[in-house]
């Protein structure tokens, strides 16, 4: 089996069990809050839902109940979260167990539990640490703005992770710790007011679910992978 | 024949150029995986994707 189709097969399996996984974990967990802070969104007087609404420029405006096509509420619109954490699944899997190739390819479960948690590093704490996880009706920046930080911080930050664990002088560390510091001290894309029609405590729960069900994602995935890798791999001369 | 030339030389040097290509086109799939789910502006797929977008904490609305 080519390298090609080893990364994509255990990338596909690794996906689709953490997705199945993952999305029982929010469907349960992380989802009810989102149902709940959407109550506030449609509940609040007309400014105060349009203030919580900033859209980038010539972004269609986000509206639950516009007349742009949306899953309907219940079993539909779960199906597509079941359907969209199986390709987040996916999607990481093919990074992380990319990236662990770079690295001479993962040789057991114990090794793709720390690729894991590297890749928790990179994608859920260092962009997490600016835009903290968000409900609906939450302020927040320009989204463009926010989608560049996040995706600067995430690449800075496994760019980092990898000077620190593969570099081999000091000077190489620290180049890599101040690559994981640099997006924070640039900062994140802020709101001009941080003004929510969330109460905190809503908000403050929902930041701990959505950090512990990836954690348990990461740990999930990578621990997969590296079990899979051995096993597919064995066909690769 | 250039004897320094070793066909074993070229093949490992082919196979590392051929590692490193399909090492990238995984990554670049994943990469276009994660950006159809967590990052589109189609309004049809941020709808569809909305509750994983929050609960991944991918920037969202």
């Amino acid at each position: 089996m080519s390298l090609f189709r080893t990364i994509l097969f255990v990338a596909a399996l690794a996906g689709i069990g953490t997705g199945l996984v993952g999305s029982a974990i929010q469907i349960f967990g992380t989802v009810p809050l989102i149902l709940k802070a959407e109550t506030f969104e449609n509940g609040a007087p007309e400014e105060a839902a349009s203030a919580a609404h900033e859209h980038a420029p010539g972004t269609a405006a986000h509206e639950h109940d516009a007349d742009e096509w949306g899953p309907s509420d219940g079993f539909e619109r779960n199906a597509f979260t079941v359907l969209a954490m199986v390709l987040t699944g996916f999607g990481f899997a093919l990074l992380l167990v990319a990236a662990s190739e770079l690295a001479g390819g993962l040789s057991s479960w114990r090794q793709g539990l720390l690729w894991g948690l590297a890749g928790f590093a990179v994608f859920t704490v260092a962009p997490g640490l600016g835009l903290p996880p968000e409900l609906p009706a939450m302020p927040a920046a320009d989204l463009l703005a926010r989608q560049m930080w996040w995706i600067g911080t995430a690449a800075a930050t496994a760019g980092g992770l990898a000077f620190i664990a593969f570099g081999r002088t000091p000077l190489l560390a620290a180049l890599g710790v101040a690559l994981i510091l640099a997006p924070h001290l640039i900062g994140a894309p802020q709101p001009d007011s941080h003004e929510s029609p969330i109460p905190e405590s809503l908000h403050h729960s929902f930041i701990v679910a959505t950090v512990a069900a990836s954690f348990v994602f990461w740990v999930l995935l990578g621990g997969l992978a590296g079990w899979l890798r051995p096993r597919l791999a064995a066909g690769t001369a | 024949m250039n004897a320094s030339h070793s066909p074993l030389a070229s093949a490992s040097r082919e196979s590392a150029a051929s590692r490193a290509l399909q090492i990238t086109f995984a990554a670049l799939i994943g990469v276009f995986v994660i950006g159809g789910v967590g990052f589109s502006h189609i309004s049809a797929v941020h709808n569809a994707t909305h509750d994983v977008r929050h609960a991944t904490a991918f920037p969202c609305h």
